[in-house]
């Protein structure tokens, strides 16, 4: 038993953490998110390090590495707050490897474990379905029934979304032809959030970070208002919070690789409970700030509207609860 | 990672397992009496007689020595097979450790063995009237009396303080030093006519915890545990223990009881309730949290010695549960579920105290704020 990163996982955790903090500081993530753009010559730099093909085989171009390696990276990636295409390009490639044929594979994951051709897929947000990432993908994996399609970018109108969060983009998209894929899609929607959950998880922890670091600095009635205990005893509960999403992400994450007949309830317990915990912490977070939380010039907000719209995304918690209460017997 | 056992593991598992069905007693007796009492040392002296008391203390000292792991197993199979507690609970986590880690030879030889055969029962005499959450203001007083001390105070909340025979006592034996310094931790021995056990009634009408009136009893030299002066560094050990002892096998018990509501639920015809339904999702969540954040710290202790921040919220998340967790169970289960002799109304009115007992749930989290996140003290 031994529930840990091991150490390779954490030299893509620290990598990550780095790199992504270079590229992705405050005000270049302010940039990107005022101008609602990604930036491609940092995507051409994450492809280069290989993680958009982080957990697709090695047969189709990918590192061969697994969901817990995924989450490793969707946590840093959430944790800077970071605009890029990397999740829907990784929910696309895992529909495409889980449910696609032989044929699609070939033709489709070599490109999206490269990032040089990106994918992109639809996701359930109550009440319409919204695609991310899609501008600029090679191919789009749509919803279909209970299965899903792939359809050429060509073929499919697309407008954006004017959502709170302009950190991702998101799309409505039409079309009405597309080529099915074979397979079950059920086990890469659960992937995806699984990877989802483990971006809010790191949205949470920077938001904790930093109430925490303005909780020890700033002063009122003589002293630090960490040492209040309303403050205190808040941030204590937003750790509380962040850790026990994490858990439940983690062990999420290994069952996707390991015990994939346990991931169906795994994943929707991490999704329904990351979501709460981003929300609620960043909720959290901007109380500690004060006023200042509510400025634009802050760089809390980005968290904040990144944790309510990726909260809807993959199912939103309430419908996540109500498979958990399905699978837990009831 | 690997949430899997490994071989040996399982191994103690499946032996573990096996020595359960042939030896599990049925439940125990409720109502918190001497019948309770007698089943549960009973039950105790069977685990003993085959090595299962002292699971984690080492081998030397009549214990299994298991690791960390398989003493989470062990919790955990205890939990479910529904086995009952042992007698003496107190003994077997907290005195029999502090002993091992603290006490002297001639301490190990004398107190251990009784700890676990139950022989012994031991209580925990740390709480005082005036001193509950800020227990170093403990005003007990122990005086130097020829060959040992004199110990004169007034304890409460003493648990089994009324089976115990011996209770681990913290007193002042320094008036003049700052208030962590002047702290002993003795042994002492509760059949003496100058200790007056007087039980308190708890609200759900058993009485497990006692007042203690002590007037100069006394506490030979060789019953002092880890030096004159020590008290508190080794009153520390033992509360350490018993939050370590949590976790695992507590998501166990949850999980026990989460299906016993899910029956309720469906017996009741509130099954389809879409708030019922949220509600146990959530408390099915916060459960398996709990597990998962207890495996979590499990890892950190092998490997570095402590558990992580993860660790440092189970007490947290497991009373807040438990509370949640009955609070639906006498909701959904209607004036039945609150009928006086109800087990729901007896589980709903015993986990009003899990935030309370073993450390508060406000001064948890001013640990987790001071020692996790470095926030700055009040004060
Ligand atoms: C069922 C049960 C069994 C017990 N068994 C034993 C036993 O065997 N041996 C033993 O020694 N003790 C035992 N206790 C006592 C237990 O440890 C104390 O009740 C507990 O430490 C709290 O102390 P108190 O009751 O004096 O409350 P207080 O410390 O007076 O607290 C009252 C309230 O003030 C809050 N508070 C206090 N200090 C702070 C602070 N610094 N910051 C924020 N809030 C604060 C508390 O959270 C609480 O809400 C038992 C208690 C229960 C309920």
């Amino acid at each position: 038993m031994n529930f840990d990163f091991n150490d390779e996982q954490r030299e893509i955790k620290s990598t990550a953490r780095e790199f992504l903090a270079s590229r992705f500081p405050p005000e270049r993530v302010r940039e990107l998110a005022e101008s609602r753009t990604y930036d491609e010559g940092l995507w051409a730099e994450i492809c280069e390090l290989g993680w958009p093909g982080i957990a697709i085989a090695e047969r189709h171009g990918g590192q061969g590495l697994g969901v817990v390696e995924l989450v490793i990276l969707e946590e840093e990636l959430g944790y800077a707050c970071a605009p890029t295409p990397f999740l829907g390009n990784a929910y696309g490639g895992a529909l495409i490897e889980e449910a696609g044929s032989d044929e699609q594979r070939a033709s489709w994951l070599p490109g999206i474990a490269s990032g040089g051709a990106r994918g992109a897929a639809e996701v359930d947000a109550d009440p319409e379905p919204l695609v991310v990432d899609a501008e600029g993908a090679s191919i789009l994996a749509l919803a279909e029934g209970e299965g899903a399609k792939l359809v050429d970018p060509g073929d499919a109108r697309l407008e954006r979304l004017d959502l709170i969060d302009t950190t991702r983009a998101c799309f409505r998209v039409a079309a009405e032809d597309g080529e099915p894929l074979p397979g079950d899609a059920f086990p890469a929607a659960n992937r995806a959030a699984v990877a989802l959950s483990a971006e809010l998880v790191g949205v949470a922890q920077r938001a904790l970070d930093m109430a925490v670091d303005y909780a020890k600095e700033r002063e009122q009635f003589g002293r630090p208002i960490g040492a209040y205990q309303a403050v205190s005893h808040r941030l204590a509960e937003m750790l509380w919070d962040v850790e026990e999403a994490r858990s439940l992400t983690y062990y999420a994450g290994w069952c996707a690789d390991a015990e994939p007949d346990s991931l169906p309830l795994a994943a929707s317990m991490a999704k329904a409970r990351a979501s709460d915990a981003a929300a609620s912490v960043t909720h959290n977070a901007l109380q500690t700030f004060g006023g200042i939380g509510f400025t634009w010039e802050h760089d809390l907000h980005f968290l904040l509207k990144r944790a309510r719209v990726a909260g809807r995304m993959l199912g939103a918690p309430r419908a996540h609860r109500e498979r958990v209460a399905a699978l837990a017997g009831l | 990672m690997d949430l899997t056992l490994d071989q040996q593991e399982e191994g103690f598992r499946d032996e573990l397992r096996a020595w359960l069905e042939r030896n599990h007693p049925g439940p125990a007796p409720r109502g918190g009496d001497q019948a309770q009492f007698e089943f549960e040392r009973e039950w105790q002296r069977r685990l003993h007689a085959d090595g299962w008391a002292g699971v984690a203390w080492p081998t030397e000292y009549g214990g299994r020595g298991a690791t960390l792991v398989e003493q989470a197993i062990f919790g955990e199979e205890l939990a479910r097979a529904k086995a009952p507690r042992p007698a003496n609970v107190l003994g077997l986590v907290m005195g029999g450790p502090v002993v091992i880690a603290h006490g002297s030879n001639e301490q190990k030889e004398r107190f251990l063995e009784p700890i676990l055969s139950a022989e012994e029962i031991w209580c925990q005499g740390f709480s005082e009237p005036e001193s509950g959450s800020d227990l170093a203001s403990l005003k007990t007083r122990a005086v130097r009396d020829d060959g040992g001390w004199r110990i004169s105070g007034q304890k409460v909340w003493t648990t089994f303080a009324h089976e115990a025979k011996w209770c681990m006592l913290v007193a002042r034996s320094d008036a003049e030093v700052p208030k962590h310094k002047g702290l002993t931790y003795f042994l002492l021995d509760m059949e003496q006519d100058e200790i007056d056990v007087r039980p308190l009634r708890q609200i759900t009408g058993e009485a497990e915890f006692n007042e203690l009136f002590i007037e100069g009893a006394h506490v030979p030299d060789e019953n002092v545990v880890g030096g004159i002066g020590n008290g508190w560094m080794v009153a520390i050990t033992t509360l350490m223990n018993e939050r370590a002892g949590l976790g695992a096998s507590a998501a166990l018990g949850l999980s026990n009881t989460l299906d016993e509501l899910i029956e309720l639920a469906r017996e009741r015809g509130v099954a389809g309730d879409p708030i019922v339904r949220d509600r146990v999702a959530r408390l099915k969540i916060a459960t398996e949290g709990l597990r998962l954040g207890a495996m979590r710290a499990l890892t950190a202790t092998m490997k570095v010695g402590t558990p992580g921040p993860e660790g440092s919220i189970s007490k947290l998340q497991w009373s807040s549960t438990n509370q949640a967790l009955t609070e639906l169970a006498v909701e959904v289960g209607g004036t039945e579920a609150l009928g006086s002799g109800s087990l729901w109304a007896y589980r709903f009115l015993r986990s009003r105290a899990n935030s309370i007992e073993g450390g508060t749930s406000d001064v948890l989290k001013n640990i987790v704020a001071e020692r996790v996140l470095g926030l700055p003290k009040l004060r």
